[in-house]
Parts: structure tokens; C-alpha cells; sequence
């Protein structure tokens, strides 16, 4: 009788444990690991000073300048439509609300070189608004207008994608309930609401600033690629690429790599602090 | 307070909630509204304390016209059926909450708001739970501390929208009792909405037995629970207390 084991019900034989974990493992190596590995190898390949230097290039900082200004526009405007949208379809009961659903997730399923195009052909020279704005002096294609335009359509779902089924989950109880003891409308979102929503907020908007930072094809279209003007660090980067020039492709590519990684571990650092908070909220 | 409720009727769209339903709760009352699932007794209560607005009719507080007062002006102490504590906040600041909120003109000193809260706290014999979380409490002491939470702001009537629905049946009598006692303590006008006619016949001074229809809740009697035992006004209201 003694030899007798009893397994969990989910538990599998070691063996096919083994396999199963040695899979995801070859799989991240693969497909996440080595390419990230490469960039950084590639841009050291000929040391330290000729990373460096290439990354002092005006040309190069000028893109970086660029991309972080872009996405320190597009973002927080992200974020702010994201909360409204999440609060007006999860709060409120509508005609129209599956409609509307879809229309944010619009920018998921179309294509961003036709996002790119879209903008063109609205501001573009040769379209009423557009002849109108470039005569005004304010052009909004191939200028810093266009690419924020473009990033914010590519990112514009992350953030309410994020938040709408968390509050869905929360119901309305809790802020009916701050209404009742008197509270107003702009306070009960900020007391209840906002520290309810904190953790994916945050997550939506690492998601989103991720993907701003990396557009490539909606920007690539609408910025025309001007060098030390409307060229962002993913457009920089194919440039130079394109021109053979490796070492200053891979050490710009690996900085903006390095932007993830940085939004990356601050994610997990702030849910390492919070863990307490994480679960008592059971979210993110 | 006198709370009089003339002719309100509610509609969601094309679905009919309230058919035009009239009542009486005299100041001080225990009111239960008793009813099975569809008979608009949870709206009628959302109406009382302000959460939805009636399509027709009115509501006098103290003879004066309510209807379209805003919920924060109500000061009805609403007491929710899950009880919505904030998930966030320790019990001691769900409880400070309404205190907190106020404009500083009449904003009670950060020393009397902890005096208050400590006072409350101890009205629902839990003292030494404000540091607590709401996931960290029982479900009968949820409902408590949602009590204290709605009684802190100084209400001037009470509503709780099925406040022993979520508990075990010996947790129930002893909160039942505790709500009488609170309700006594207090002379505060309480109206509570049930589908358990046994609470409602016990805990009550007057029953307001409602029906679901298609066209909408309507009232079948109001009534002494004495009374209504003896004599049920309508084939409906036997059937129901019965069951």
C-alpha cells in the first residue's frame, strides 16, 4: 500500500512537464531573447565610442528628441479619451454602445499604412482642409501635427481596451454610493473610480506609450521622412539601415529598445510595491 | 422625516418599471417594501434616495417638493444590496467618507470626524475594525460598517436595498435585530426593500406588498403586518405571504 501516490487532478507526469516548460523557454529564447540579444551585439559590434558617437549624430538626436516628444503628446491625450470612453460605456446605458465599442476598436483592425493615408488624404496639400491649414502656415501633414495624429489613431485603443471590461466588472455601486454621501461628480471619479481603475489605467498606458514610441508604418506615411525634422527613431532607424550604416541603426534601435525595457520594469517594480494593494483589488 | 410618494411611475425606455404608485410613510416609520423580483420595489427605493428620476409624478419631503433634487442634496443614508464599500479605502475612511466630503464651510475638524466615525463604529459593536479593509470582513460585518457609512453623513431618512440578502439565515436575525435597535435608537424615517415576506412581517411597522405586472410594479396593499396576515387585500397578497 505504501507505494501508492496520489497526484493532483491538474498535476501532469514530470516528463510532460519538462516538455512543455523546455517549449516555452525555446520558444521566448527564440523569438524574444536572441533578436533582443542581436540588437544590442550589433550595435557594440565595433565598441562602445562608435555606439556613442553615432548616437551623438544630430541627425539621431533629433529623432529621439522627436519620439519622446510625440509620445509625451499622444499619451496623456490617450489616456484622457481612454478614461472618457471607458467611463461614458461602462457607466451609462446607450443606443448605439456596440457601435461605439467597435469604432474604438477600429484602429486595432485597420491597417496603419492606411491610417497614414487616411490623414493625407484628410489634411493633405491637395484636400479642402488641408490646402486651407498649409496656407495658414500650419501644415499637418508631413509636420509634427501628422505624426501625433497618426500615433495617437494606431494607440488609441489601448488604454479604454484596457479599462472597459475592469469597470464593467466594478459595476456602478460604489460611485452610486459616493453620490449618495454627498460627493460630486468630478470627486467621486477622482476618490472612487480613478483608485479603482489605477492598475490597469497604468498598464493601458505602458501598452500605449510602448506603441507610440514604435509606430512605424502610419508615421512612415504621413512624415515624409524628413531627416532632423518629422524623422521619428523607428524611421531613423530604417533609414540608416537602408544605407548600409549598421552600427548607427542597431545603437538607436537598442535605445529605443531600452525605452520598453525601461516602462517595462517600472511596471513591475510598481506592482512588486503595491502587491498588497494588487490583492485586495484582484487586478493587474 | 414625512416622506409622501404621489402617483410616481417609471419607465426604462419601453419597459415599464413603476405603474403610477402612491404611499404614505409617516415620520419615523419602519417601512418595508416587500415584493417578488420584478415588481420595482429596488426603483422605487433608487427613486426615494435619488439615483433615478421618476418618468411622472412627484415626491414630498416634509411637504415639500423633492422630485428633482439631486442625490447629494437628498442626505438619504442608502444602504446598496452588495453594499459597495470602497474597496480602497480602510472601514475608518469608507465611514469618514460623507464627513470628508462636504464643503469646508460645514466640514466637521479632522479631530471630530475620528470622533464620530469611533462613535459609529461603535454603535455597530465592531471598535476595532477601522484599519481594516472591506476584503478583510465577514459579510455581516460589511453590511454593518455600509450601515455606519450611510448613518455618518446624518441622514435624514434611511433606505437599504435588501440589507440581509447576501447573509446566512443566524447572521440575519441577529443583524435584523440589530437594524430594529439602530432604527429605535435613531427615530430615523427606514424604508427597506425585501422579497422575504417573513423579514419584512417581522422587522416592519408597516408592509407595503408590491406585484410585477407587464405594465409594471404596482402597490396590492399597505398595511400593519398584523394586519395584512389577517387580511389580505388581494388573491395576490394571500399567495404571497403564504409562500
Amino acid at each position: 500500500m505504501s507505494d501508492i501516490r496520489f497526484a493532483a487532478a491538474t498535476e501532469e507526469p514530470a516528463a510532460v512537464r519538462r516538455l512543455l516548460i523546455g517549449l516555452a523557454v525555446a520558444g521566448l529564447a527564440t523569438l524574444v531573447a536572441a533578436p533582443l540579444l542581436v540588437v544590442f551585439a550589433e550595435a557594440l559590434a565595433q565598441g562602445w565610442l562608435a555606439a556613442v558617437t553615432a548616437l551623438g549624430n544630430r541627425d539621431a538626436q533629433s529623432a529621439i528628441r522627436l519620439t519622446l516628444l510625440i509620445a509625451g503628446i499622444s499619451v496623456p491625450l490617450n489616456a484622457a479619451f481612454g478614461i472618457a470612453a471607458a467611463w461614458f460605456i461602462t457607466k451609462f446605458d446607450f443606443r448605439g454602445k456596440a457601435v461605439l465599442i467597435t469604432l474604438i476598436d477600429l484602429p486595432f483592425s485597420v491597417s496603419p499604412v492606411v491610417a497614414g493615408l487616411c490623414i493625407v488624404l484628410m489634411f493633405g496639400t491637395n484636400s479642402l482642409v488641408g490646402g486651407w491649414l498649409v496656407a495658414s502656415g500650419h501644415p499637418i501633414v508631413f509636420a509634427l501635427p501628422g505624426i501625433v495624429l497618426a500615433t495617437m489613431f494606431v494607440t488609441f485603443p489601448f488604454v479604454a481596451r484596457e479599462l472597459i471590461p475592469v469597470m464593467i466588472e466594478q459595476g456602478r455601486a460604489e460611485e452610486e454610493a459616493a453620490l449618495t454621501l454627498g460627493a460630486s461628480g468630478w470627486r467621486t471619479f477622482r476618490t472612487v473610480t480613478l483608485p479603482n481603475i489605477r492598475w490597469a489605467l497604468l498598464y493601458g498606458v505602458l501598452l500605449c506609450n510602448a506603441r507610440a514610441m514604435g509606430e512605424f508604418g502610419a508615421v512612415a506615411v504621413v512624415s515624409g521622412k524628413i531627416r532632423g525634422q518629422t524623422a521619428t527613431m523607428p524611421i531613423t532607424i530604417e533609414m540608416l539601415y537602408n544605407e548600409y550604416l549598421s552600427v548607427a541603426a542597431f545603437s538607436l534601435a537598442a535605445v529605443l529598445t531600452l525605452l520598453a525595457l525601461v516602462t517595462l520594469l517600472l511596471k513591475t517594480a510598481l506592482e512588486i510595491r503595491h502587491a498588497d494593494q494588487l490583492s485586495a483589488t484582484h487586478r493587474h | 422625516m414625512h416622506i409622501e410618494i404621489d402617483e410616481i411611475s417609471k419607465a426604462f425606455g419601453p419597459t415599464a418599471a413603476l405603474t403610477p404608485v402612491s404611499l404614505a410613510i409617516p415620520s419615523g416609520a419602519l417601512v418595508a417594501l416587500l415584493g417578488p423580483s420584478g415588481s420595482g420595489k429596488t426603483t422605487l427605493l433608487r427613486i426615494l434616495g435619488g439615483l433615478e428620476f421618476p418618468t411622472s409624478g412627484r415626491i414630498l419631503f416634509d411637504g415639500a417638493d423633492a422630485t428633482g433634487l439631486a442625490v447629494q442634496d437628498r442626505r438619504a443614508g442608502f444602504v446598496f444590496q452588495s453594499y459597495a464599500l470602497f474597496r480602497h479605502m480602510t472601514v475608518f475612511d469608507n465611514i469618514a467618507y460623507g464627513l470628508k466630503t462636504r464643503p469646508r464651510a460645514t466640514r466637521p475638524p479632522r479631530a471630530e470626524i475620528a470622533r464620530r466615525v469611533t462613535k459609529l463604529l461603535d454603535l455597530i459593536q465592531l471598535p476595532d475594525i477601522g484599519a481594516r479593509y472591506p476584503s478583510q470582513l465577514s459579510g455581516g460585518q460589511r453590511q454593518r460598517v455600509a450601515l455606519a457609512r450611510a448613518l455618518a453623513i446624518e441622514p435624514r431618512m434611511l433606505l437599504l436595498d435588501e440589507p440581509f440578502g447576501a447573509l446566512d439565515a443566524k447572521v440575519r436575525k441577529d443583524l435584523r435585530q440589530g437594524l430594529r435597535d439602530i432604527h429605535d435608537e435613531t427615530g430615523l424615517t427606514t424604508v427597506f426593500v425585501t422579497h422575504d415576506q417573513e423579514e419584512a412581517m417581522e422587522l416592519a411597522d408597516l408592509v407595503v406588498v408590491m406585484s410585477g405586472s407587464r405594465s409594471g410594479g404596482r402597490i396590492e396593499q399597505i398595511g400593519k403586518p398584523a394586519d395584512i396576515r389577517a387580511r389580505p387585500a388581494t388573491p395576490f397578497v394571500r399567495d404571497f405571504i403564504s409562500a
